[in-house]
């Protein structure tokens, strides 16, 4: 199994696959097209089943390391591999990609081949952040896989695409630029790219803070932490459903995978002397968020803002440096990507019939659509966080770690319990419960056999991950565990 | 894994298994699969609990883990069974309570087109109750307690095109989640300071536990748990304020109603006190706080049942006032008769609710009992179980009731606890108030003149102002002329076989659960807390307690509460509309049920959407997005503008702004010399 270079096929077979549906074009070809992309993105998630298969959870390094020289002259290299934070999102990011494709199967018109090669390439790219273990080498992923998303808004989004993209632009621009300079001061200090080398490498505290400010204005945007986050809710309400499903299950994702791969293991001493800030900020997203999201009239604005409710769960088990906070918040991090991929998904199945997201519109969707209403609210349940489905487990373990650090940090952080069902079940109640609210609502159909089996996987995963999380999380416990002693220790 | 094993694993899984079929193929099999399925399922776990409740007789039990749900750092979080004879009583409660609802659901959900789906939801429930019960630690509490919250919200909203009962499933849902929270924070308490989630390790750690405090604060450990627990079950089990959802629950169909909201699921926060009274004994004043709850919630809902006239609604409070008196044992540390009262509680308010569900269906869907009266010739299965029922409820002598809820009183009675004197105030005037509106109703329904199938477009008193017009669509009621019914045997079986153990079960039982050794090493009551002890110095035998009730002031309250509800509604009709005028402020605060919906309804509802508004509009959308976002991006364009006005394209302004510019840097070089 070793000799199969499993990352670089993971990275490189989508955008292979990518650029041949590219290449394939619309037109006569289009059916063509799709099956490519079908294939690539099926293969381009069995590549990598090895990847877990083959891990070997005793161990805290980094696994299926590919190593290759590639700008000599400033000791850059083709470095990829991944250990138990960053193994399970190559795989989420590959299982994931293939329900986008099927989603947008018969939904999308408007130059199909292009948006299946944009959503096989955003995959390729992602798994490249993900597994890469050299500096440049992260940094051009990271950038690079904003363009297909960008595009992806820009090109079959909604109406106010052009407010929401440069919106996206303005906020991640300045939190990039910062974190090359971090990066490159890194380099300039240490002689080397290698972000290991970095994890090693004795910072002055100084150093350290100017470093931790420059990565959380990169990493705080992306997750996105409050008050920078009012990009997402844009974005969201103007990207197409796939968009939404890659942008919320993965997406946020790369903000949040940034704080354990550099601020925590680069600047230990300033990650423990700046906590309190993060915390802070993360249980204004919880409460603030939360309570925001109450208000909203939008499904997908909701849902966006209960996205960043949930993320903040993730940045506060991060910063409470124990092990049930940072297993906790991975575990959130995967079962998010399950849950608000299928709340988008079912909000797109809603908007492909009716053309409209307001909750307003809605009412009495069971009465039409049963089978939709009982997937719909499995994962509102899972969204509310209820036990035995995996939207539970990060919140409970986030919440135990919380009450351990801190009681007051503990109660604060488990008043999501309320407000998020609170959130999600309104919206539940408002959009599918009730009489038949109206003629559009008379004459909808529930759901497909292509939606219903994206959906049905979804809620086995949703269902599965909550009955027995063991799996995942013995995954991560050797590498959260060196992370944990590694901060302790310090670099002072 | 031993044959015992598997038979504990198979009561749990075989209603899951009923559940599974009905639900997923509910638009495919025929009703009668689906019943059969489900009730085979039940009766499955039924039979395996008897024959583990005998095994746990012979003095066996069980305390091991299924499997590792999950771990993280020290901290192992399992799935597992703890079997003993407090969870092996439960377990035969809960199924054969279970059972009868289901043989009852096939007649009275005939009619219904959700047939199948109600009987998934009826064993899902009866799955996660079990697991809730049988669990060995705190993660597996906690699963099925969200779990049976969910399968109430479910049933509630089961009905889901009236707009009442939507609102009513979420609104118990959400005020099951203020209880889950206080339930949650001393859950994690417990993984902070024990380190582990297990029952017994934890309890192994209790005197430990005793002597820390919570970091930061200067709270005793122990108070902080049991009241944040505590507040979890105020939640389940409806105490006071946390109660308000379940009156409203009635909107959903009256099977659920006796399962869920009578016999078992609220009683979920009595039995896990219990199960943590090895933790809740070294804190008095959690015992103290729970005490008090209870007492109120005992007398004042029993009130709210006085003035009621639908008569689901009526046993609604009923069980709200009982389940009270449950929390008020448990304050006393009188466990034992907390868990007997549940046990007695369980069979005859089933018995009741589905009584009650009876005569809705003879009455063809109709809840208001002043259409009602003389159903006794029409209905006399119905009347009889439901008379017996009433009976058991109001403690008359020898029935169960009287064994469980005379052995509270004077336990309350023997108590030292801050705040005893308020809760024997309480229980006492409970035994009154019970007996009055039990009897109100009794009467109001079965006896008296003929009310029905008189034109009645009057419901204008349903209990609940806000929601009374949606009512009627399931309010057939009769038509002129037409008489009432009695039920099909389906129905009516399972009334007679739930009025056997509302009248024995308390006379075989009481001995040993009680006064024996029945809930030894299982329930911990400190010896200067042990006031069943002091209730058993005075007990000799299940009839000489009955015979010494006789002469008892609470049976004297229940007797007179009984004439008095007599003379009201049938010796003088007219009197309650004569005396109505003297009581008329303190009607007013009862029919606004103390205003405590209406409270929750502008302050916590309204204000979480107002902040929620404001937040949104101030902070995100005016001072974020306005200022911060779009005003730098306006601060850009203004800068840009103005770079635009010096871009002029003359030479001689280039030439004279170099000029200035080199005059600048030449005195900044010099002013640094």
């Amino acid at each position: 199994m070793t000799d199969i270079p499993l990352l670089s096929l993971a990275v490189w077979l989508p955008i292979a696959g990518g650029l041949l549906v590219l290449a394939s074009g619309d037109g006569r070809n289009v059916a063509f097209s799709k099956l490519i992309a079908l294939v690539t993105a099926i293969f381009g998630f069995l590549v990598t089943i090895p990847l877990y298969t083959g891990f070997d959870t005793a161990s805290a390094g980094m696994q299926f390391v590919e190593l290759m020289p590639w700008v000599r002259d400033y000791n850059i290299n083709y470095h990829l591999g991944v250990d138990g934070i960053s193994m399970p999102f190559v795989i989420l990011n590959s299982f994931i990609t293939v329900l986008v494709v099927m989603a947008g199967w018969t939904v999308i018109e408007y130059k199909p081949s292009q948006y299946f090669a944009a959503f096989l390439i955003m995959s390729g790219l992602l798994n490249g952040i993900f597994s890469a273990l050299d500096g440049i080498l992260f940094y051009v992923f990271f950038e690079a896989s904003l363009i297909p998303l960008y595009l992806v808004i820009g090109v079959w989004g909604g109406k106010n695409r052009v407010y929401a993209a440069f919106k996206f632009f303005l906020y991640t621009l300045l939190g990039s630029l910062l974190m090359l300079v971090a990066l490159l001061y890194l380099f300039h200090k240490s002689g080397s790219f290698a972000i290991l080398d970095w994890h090693r490498e004795p910072l002055a505290m100084t150093a350290q803070s100017l470093i931790f400010w420059a990565f959380f204005a990169s990493f705080a945007v992306k997750v996105p932490m409050w008050p920078v986050h009012t990009w997402l809710p844009d974005a969201h309400v103007e990207a197409p459903t796939g968009g939404s499903a890659v942008l919320a299950a993965i997406g946020l994702k790369l903000g949040a995978y940034g704080f354990l791969r550099f601020s925590l293991p680069i600047v230990p001493d300033a990650a423990q002397h700046f906590a309190p800030v993060v915390i802070g900020l993360s249980l204004i997203a919880v409460i603030y968020i939360g309570l925001v999201a109450l208000a909203q009239t939008d499904m997908k604005k909701l849902v966006a803002y209960s996205s960043i409710s949930h993320m903040g769960f993730v940045t506060l088990g991060f910063f409470i440096f124990n092990p049930l906070g940072i297993e906790g918040a991975l575990v959130q991090m995967i079962s998010h990507g399950f849950v608000s991929a299928a709340m988008f998904l079912c909000i797109g199945v809603l908007y492909d019939r009716m053309h409209t997201r307001n909750i307003a519109d809605y009412g009495g969707v069971v009465n039409t659509m049963p089978k939709f209403a009982a997937l719909f609210l499995l994962f509102a349940m899972a969204n509310a966080g209820l036990p035995a489905t995996s939207g539970f487990i990060g919140e409970f373990m986030v919440v135990l770690g919380a009450i351990q650090f801190n009681f007051w940090t503990g109660f604060a952080a488990a008043t999501t319990l309320i407000l998020g069902a609170a959130y999600t079940l309104w919206m539940y109640k408002r959009v599918v419960f009730g009489d038949v609210a109206n003629s559009h609502v008379a004459e909808l159909s529930d759901i497909n056999a292509r939606e219903m089996l994206i959906l049905g996987v979804l809620a086995v995963c949703t269902l599965a991950m909550g009955i027995w999380p063991q799996p995942v999380t013995e995954i991560m416990h050797a590498t959260v565990n060196q992370l944990l002693d590694h901060v302790a220790a310090g670099k002072l | 894994m031993t044959s015992m094993q598997k038979l504990y694993l198979l009561v749990p899984l075989a209603p899951l298994f009923g559940a599974i079929i009905a639900g997923l193929f509910c638009r495919v099999i025929p009703r009668w699969v689906a019943h059969s399925v489900t009730i085979l399922g039940v009766a499955v776990a039924l039979v395996a609990s008897w024959v583990i409740f005998q095994d746990v007789q012979a003095g066996n039990s069980f305390n091991g883990a299924l499997y590792t749900w999950a771990t993280s750092g020290d901290l192992k979080m399992e799935i597992g069974f703890q079997i003993d004879k407090l969870t092996v009583m439960m377990m035969l409660v809960v199924t054969s309570v279970s059972l009868m609802v289901h043989l009852y659901t096939i007649g009275y959900m005939a009619e219904d087109p959700g047939y199948n789906r109600f009987f998934s939801y009826i064993s899902l429930f009866t799955f996660s109750m079990l697991m809730l019960v049988m669990s060995n630690n705190f993660v597996q509490l906690f699963f099925g307690w969200e779990a049976v919250g969910l399968v109430s919200y479910l049933l509630i909203g089961f009905w889901f095109k009236r707009p009442t009962a939507v609102y009513a499933n979420l609104k118990a849902f959400l005020v099951n989640r203020v209880g889950d929270f206080g339930f949650l924070l001393g859950i994690g308490l417990i993984a902070a300071y024990a380190g582990t989630l297990n029952y017994a390790e934890v309890f192994a750690k209790r005197e430990e536990l005793v002597t820390m405090t919570v970091a930061g604060t200067d709270w005793p450990l122990l108070t902080a748990v049991c009241i944040g627990l505590f507040i979890g079950a105020m939640g389940k089990s409806a105490q006071v304020p946390l109660h308000v959802w379940l009156p409203d629950s009635m909107e959903g169909p009256t099977p659920i109603s006796a399962l869920i909201h009578a016999a078992t699921m609220v009683t979920a926060g009595i039995f896990m006190v219990t199960r943590m009274s090895p933790l809740f004994e070294l804190s008095e004043t959690a015992l103290s706080f729970v005490l008090v709850i209870g007492a109120t919630t005992a007398l004042f809902m029993g009130f709210l049942g006085i003035i009621q006239n639908d008569i689901k609604r009526v046993v609604a409070y009923s069980t709200l006032s009982q389940l009270g008196y449950m929390t008020v044992a448990l304050g006393v540390s009188a466990y034992s008769a907390a868990v007997f009262h549940l046990m007695t509680h369980a069979f005859f308010k089933a018995l009741l609710f589905l009584g009650a569900g009876s005569v809705i269906m003879g009455m063809h869907h109709d809840q208001d009992m002043r259409n009602m009266g003389g159903l006794w010739k029409y209905m006399p299965i119905t009347w009889f179980t439901s008379l017996l029922g009433s009976l058991a409820l109001i403690g008359v002598p020898f029935l169960s009731g009287f064994y469980s809820k005379d052995s509270i009183i004077e336990a309350v009675h023997f108590s030292t606890i801050p705040g005893a004197g308020y809760a024997y105030f309480c229980v006492v005037a409970g035994v009154f108030i019970t007996a009055f509106y039990s009897f109100r109703m009794y009467f109001r329904v079965f006896h008296g003149p003929e009310n029905f199938g008189k034109a009645h477009d009057d419901h204008s008193a349903h209990g609940d102002d806000h929601h009374d017009d949606d009512h009627h669509d399931e309010h057939h009621g009769l038509a002129p002329g037409e008489k009432p019914h009695e039920s099909p045997w389906v129905v009516w079986v399972p009334l007679a076989l739930l009025a056997i153990p509302s009248v024995f079960i308390g006379y075989f039982t009481v001995q040993p659960m009680l006064f024996g050794d029945w809930f030894d090493g299982v329930v911990t009551v400190l010896p200067e807390h042990d006031v069943l002890a002091k209730v058993g110095e005075h007990f000799h035998s299940a009839a000489g307690m009955a015979m010494h009730g006789f002469t008892a002031l609470p049976f004297w309250l229940a007797l007179g509460g009984v004439v008095l509800a007599w003379v009201m509604y049938i010796a003088m009709p007219s009197l309650p509309g004569r005396i109505a005028p003297i009581f008329r402020p303190i009607n007013v605060v009862l029919e606004n049920k103390y205003y405590f919906d209406r409270f929750n309804e502008i302050v916590f509802a309204g204000g979480a959407r107002l902040l929620g508004r404001g937040l949104w509009a101030a902070g995100d959308r005016t001072i974020i997005d306005g200022v911060l976002i779009n005003g730098s991006a306006s601060a850009v364009g203004a800068f840009a503008r103005l770079a635009r006005g010096i871009q002029t394209g003359y030479i001689y302004r280039y030439a004279f702004a170099m000029v200035i510019g080199v005059c600048l840097l030449l005195l900044w070089r010099l002013g640094f010399k």
